[in-house]
């Protein structure tokens, strides 16, 4: 195998692009990704303040790294989520990270700011697992984005998450969430702009990028994930790939060249008629919002709030509580 | 002696018999080379590089799961 740069002894293949890489030229590849999709979805420019959600695995560690490389300054937010030592390793790791690289971490601790965990919790609530800790990650993502001034959070979602996530909402035609997921969902009333710069690496590539670098990342999967849906749509779409390589990078561009569009109707029509939450001001179509919510049956407290909170959003004038 | 291999998920080691390439040994295990990297002394092993009885490799798998 050699590289396809170089022509020096390749340490990794990728089908899809019919191409091996020697490490220098591989990194190079992961750069040249990341740039190409930061560019042609408009991600951000060299001046916005950036905020990367970090898990302390792979992905995240990745997509920091990729962006400090580039130039960018960026700064990473760290959601403990009391998953017993999972979530003990996980913040190691995360850690260990931003301090080679003296990267600036913001820590959220769940258990001890808001009195729940997520395996507890999600059972008080009669919730999946999974399904808490992602809403408690996107409220927790948004707030700490909007309450440091951040123009955009980033997260590492890849192409294999994304081909996954399409796969099962067109398995059972949730169309309400095809018009949503794409690389870029600008910012509204109260919630940042987020974006996917990952979206053109799959996750092969991802961990090669860690192990190339020598970023210690967590391996050990989080022990709440084993049998989700999320991990056989993977399986079934690596099936797939395999016989066909290119077909997750297909099944998902062609999604968001050819039919995305489609479906933008009905998911704006999702975004209209936001209000405060009236425990914790963050934007909602309900009185209360589903965090606010999760947190109350799983049996936890939010906390204190001080005065006019930092957390609370201000929704502008015309979208002030009012159903419009 | 044998190429000594690790796995994750749940973590095990397996004894197998070389010389042996690394996609005929993930054939061999029933493993999609979409899924897992192999990893030798901290580095990537290429797919069509052959192990000898005394090398010691991981196959790391690369499929997270979660809620997104
Ligand atoms: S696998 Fe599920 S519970 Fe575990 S961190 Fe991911 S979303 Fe949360
Ligand atoms: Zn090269
Ligand atoms: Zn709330």
């Amino acid at each position: 195998m050699k590289c396809v740069t170089c022509r020096g002894p390749a340490i990794i293949d990728i089908r899809r692009h019919n191409s091996n890489f020697c490490a220098e030229h591989f990194i190079e590849q992961c750069h040249r990704q990341v740039r190409k999709a930061i560019e042609e979805f408009e991600m951000f420019g060299p001046d916005d303040k950036l905020l990367v959600a970090v898990s302390g695995g792979k992905d995240s560690l990745a997509i920091w790294d990729l962006l400090v490389d580039l130039g960018y300054e960026a700064d990473g937010l760290y959601i403990g989520l009391g998953i017993g030592d999972y979530s003990d390793t996980s913040l190691d790791h995360a850690r260990a990270y931003a301090h080679s690289r003296d990267l600036r971490l913001i820590e959220v601790d769940v258990p001890s700011t808001f009195g729940f965990d997520i395996p507890n919790g999600s059972r008080a609530a009669k919730r999946v697992p999974c399904s808490a800790c992602g809403l408690s990650k996107r409220h927790l993502f948004d707030e700490e984005a909007i309450k440091g001034g951040y123009d955009v959070l980033i997260t590492g979602h890849n192409l294999d998450d994304e081909a996954a996530v399409l796969f099962g909402n067109t398995l059972h035609w949730h169309t309400e969430y095809l018009g949503r997921q794409l690389p870029v969902l600008p910012a509204r009333d109260g919630f940042p702009r987020k974006v996917k710069p990952l979206v053109r690496l799959a996750e092969r590539e991802t961990a090669a990028y860690c192990i190339v670098k020598g970023i210690d990342y967590l391996v050990d999967e989080c022990p709440m994930a084993a049998g989700n849906k999320h991990l056989s749509y993977k399986n079934a779409l690596n099936e797939i790939e395999a016989m066909s390589p290119g077909a997750k990078h297909s099944f998902y561009f062609g999604f968001l060249d050819r039919a995305a569009a489609f479906f933008e109707v009905e998911a704006s029509i999702d975004r209209e008629g936001l209000g405060a939450c009236a425990s914790c001001g963050a934007p909602t179509t309900s009185e209360i919002c589903a965090f606010c919510r999760l947190v109350d049956r799983a049996g936890g407290q939010l906390p204190e709030r001080t005065g006019v909170s930092a957390v609370s959003v201000d929704l502008g004038p015309t979208r002030t509580g009012s159903v419009q | 002696m044998q190429v000594k291999v690790r796995l994750h998920n749940p973590r095990r080691d397996l004894e197998i018999e070389g010389p042996i390439t690394i996609i005929n040994l993930l054939a061999r295990l029933d493993l999609n080379r979409e899924a897992v990297l192999v990893v030798r002394d901290g580095e990537l092993v290429p797919g069509d590089e052959s192990l000898s009885d005394d090398d010691s490799i991981e196959i790391r798998p690369v499929i997270s799961g979660g809620a997104l």
